[in-house]
């Protein structure tokens, strides 16, 4: 708005200001500050400081038992606890090269899928109340749905939000009796409530006004800079883990992946709501073959890997997660490092943010879904 | 029944003339008691909005809203009360010390001066004047400035784009107000409320204006800083945008400003397109301040319902939607109510 003014012969002095939204903020999902300079309403310039999360967990992993680590792997992304858990145990199979029994290989895939299923409803629904706060009462219906899921964990692993409920070789307790038919309860109900809600927000005018051709980034870019999940497909990139190398038992379930071509923050919001029709197939799925046997491999009580290094990727809710361990020989990590995710999604942020306006900045960062504690690590 | 408040003022009236005071002076004392009495209401309605507000807020997000103070939680807004007179009313060093300090009492004078010209019932018009639609509007107006003034003193970024928002925003969405509240003039013949709900006598005007209707409820929602326009307190962009640096007292001054009129506004919508005091069908036994409220209360619980729906709109589209939108189209309605005014009285 000023910018015009001063190019016209009577000059109007206008002046850029630095508006820091700081680490305490109703809506950065988390301890995020972003130093924004801004020019009427403007952005002129970003900067992301991170590291107000930071607790030290590849340095803490290093003092600790390879069980013990599993533990820290929760609490990264403490939205997606169960995915975590696997990402590492699954990397610590390849080191040690063991086999996981069939049965335990179908219940992580059921519990990959619930926990995608949960984080993506907060995903969304805590970007609709980004975009307005009125959007809390979409936030509540999400809400509504991943209690049910925490139920089922909490029937599982005892916890709600931060598991470790996936061993080395296995899972840590077989299901209980009454999982299966809450399970098939759930899958029921699920759908006809994410399609009231979803249409509420998805279809609404002004949500796809503020959101559409909003934080557009290229599918060149994307992969340029390192961005997965959701966020890569929204632009246009077909690359799921799950599909291109397959990890697990995943190259058995049939599922699509939801792909999206214009980059922009509609289509990442999106792709995430019909992730979540692909992962209730995969559950159906897994519950339909789901073996009898043992869930956990024989270990031994110390867990030492041969001496070498390994580094696995599978896909998360929010992107690809990597773990590279490096083992010489004794029962704790010599170096464990995490290819986390929303930290790699968030480095094009600063230059996505340049020209759109104070309100897009909130709405990109939402639309990028990070959650601080894997930000950090 | 009807006239139970009429027949009350003029018992008062009456015993103040047998005082032996002049003319005049009874009508001060009247005056008085009127402005009294709306002070009163204003005190009361801010309660039951805010109450309604949270609950309505509650089940449309499936969750029971304040039940623990009282039952059904009635008495949650004078929890809510004490809390806040019970806390340290900061002026941070920084500030403007004038325009912050005024601007709350300056967003609540102009709210109670509107409640002097709606018409609650047949002939309970505190001040029946001959411009009551006009002004109302100019007092409406002054809204915009309190607001600035708080952005402005509060010496803090986030209160000065809040306060910024708030001008662009309110002085954009006055034209369409007004100039959908044109069509119903031109159709009643006068600027009078009063006579204004008795020309709806036939057919309330939401019919023979349903796109005034729409406009100026879109308007009044801007004006009133209501979700989907509350910009100027964008919580999840701004914490608490023009609001920031407002410690209790005065925010809750100003948020008893922002409930008056979002109540003023609904009976400004009430009187001019949904028939005023007016009984629909002849129900006439109810009496007509009860249907007043009705009707008022009715228009509110769909302010709210769109407020806990809808995302909020960003500034630029604000902007277009209201001057390239929104204008144009209330100037077409005036144009099409000419003709068929015309049509009518011809034919």
């Amino acid at each position: 708005m000023c910018k015009d003014m001063t190019t016209k012969e009577h000059t109007l002095k206008t002046q850029e200001f630095t508006l820091n939204i700081g680490p305490q903020h109703p809506s950065t999902h988390g301890v995020f500050r972003l130093v924004l300079t801004l020019d009427g309403e403007t952005i002129t310039k970003a900067e992301s400081v991170v590291g107000y999360l930071h607790r030290g967990i590849e340095k803490l992993a290093e003092a600790r038992t390879y069980t013990q680590v599993i533990t820290y792997t929760d609490r990264m992304d403490y939205l997606s606890a169960m995915l975590t858990n696997l990402g590492y145990v699954q990397t610590v199979e390849k080191l040690i090269e063991i086999k996981v029994p069939e049965r335990a290989e179908y219940i992580r895939i059921i519990m990959a899928e619930l926990q995608r299923m949960a984080s993506h409803m907060v995903a969304i629904g805590s970007y609709v109340q980004d975009v307005g706060i009125t959007g809390t009462s979409i936030f509540m219906y999400n809400l509504i749905d991943r209690e049910k899921i925490l139920d089922l964990f909490e029937m599982v692993s005892g916890s709600r939000l931060t598991y470790s409920y996936m061993r080395i070789g296995g899972v840590a307790d077989d299901l209980p009796l009454e999982f299966i038919p809450a399970l098939e309860k759930f899958l029921d109900e699920v759908p006809a409530s994410i399609e009231q809600y979803w249409a509420l927000s998805s279809k609404n005018e002004i949500f796809q006004s503020r959101l559409r051709g909003v934080g557009v980034i290229s599918a060149e870019d994307a992969i340029n800079y390192g961005f997965s999940g959701p966020n890569l497909r929204g632009s246009g990139v077909d690359y799921d883990l799950r599909k291109a190398e397959p990890y697990g038992i995943y190259d058995r379930f049939d599922f699509n992946v939801p792909v999206l071509e214009n980059g922009d923050s509609l289509d990442r919001f999106l792709c995430r709501g019909a992730e979540l029709e692909q992962s209730i197939k995969i559950i159906r799925q897994a519950i339909k073959d789901l073996p009898e046997g043992e869930v956990i491999a024989k270990m031994p009580k110390v867990i030492k890997p041969p001496k070498g290094e390994v580094y696995h990727q599978i896909e998360s809710s929010r992107g690809i997660l990597g773990y590279y361990i490096v083992s010489d020989g004794s029962s704790k990590p010599y170096r464990m490092h995490v290819r986390r995710p929303s930290f790699i999604n968030l480095i094009p942020m600063d230059e996505m943010l340049v020209g759109l306006k104070l309100a897009d900045a909130i709405t990109v960062l939402g639309s990028i879904d990070i959650v601080l504690g894997e930000v950090d690590g | 029944m009807n006239n139970i408040f009429l027949t009350i003022a003029d018992m008062l009236r009456s015993l103040f003339l047998g005082f032996g005071l002049s003319e005049y002076v009874v009508e001060l004392v009247m005056a008085a008691i009127y402005a009294s009495v709306v002070f009163a209401l204003i005190g009361l309605l801010v309660l039951i909005l805010v109450l309604a507000e949270r609950k309505i807020s509650g089940y449309i997000q499936l969750r029971p809203g304040p039940n623990r103070v009282g039952p059904h939680g009635i008495f949650q807004l004078i929890a809510d009360m004490l809390k806040m007179l019970g806390k340290e009313s900061i002026t941070p060093a920084a500030v403007d010390k004038w325009p912050f300090v005024l601007a709350p009492i300056l967003m609540f004078v102009p709210t109670m001066l509107l409640y002097a010209v709606i018409p609650f019932g047949e002939g309970m018009v505190a001040a029946d004047l001959n411009l009551g639609v006009f002004y109302f509007i100019a007092i409406g107006s002054l809204t915009t400035l309190p607001l600035f003034m708080a952005g402005w003193s509060s010496s803090n970024k986030y209160s000065l784009i809040g306060g910024m928002r708030a001008v662009a925003q309110m002085v954009s969405y006055e034209l369409p107000l007004i100039f959908s509240i044109l069509g119903v003039i031109m159709i009643a013949g006068s600027m009078r409320m009063n006579d204004i709900v008795l020309a709806q006598s036939g057919m309330w005007f939401v019919i023979l204006q349903p796109i005034a209707f729409l406009v100026f409820f879109i308007s009044a929602l801007a004006e009133l800083n209501r979700a989907p326009f509350d910009l100027p307190e964008g919580e999840t962009e701004l914490t608490a945008g023009v609001f920031t640096e407002y410690t209790p007292m005065r925010f809750a001054l100003f948020q008893m400003a922002e409930y008056g009129n979002v109540f003023i506004m609904s009976g400004l919508m009430v009187t001019l397109f949904l028939g005023g005091w007016q009984a629909p069908f002849g129900l006439t036994f109810i009496p007509s301040y009860i249907w007043f409220f009705a009707k008022v209360f009715m228009m509110i619980f769909v302010i709210m319902w769109v407020r806990w729906t809808f995302p909020r709109i960003r500034v630029d589209k604000l902007m277009d939607f209201g001057w390239k939108f929104l204008l144009p189209v209330s100037l077409v309605n005036i144009f099409v109510t000419g003709i068929g005014i015309y049509l009518f009285q011809n034919f």
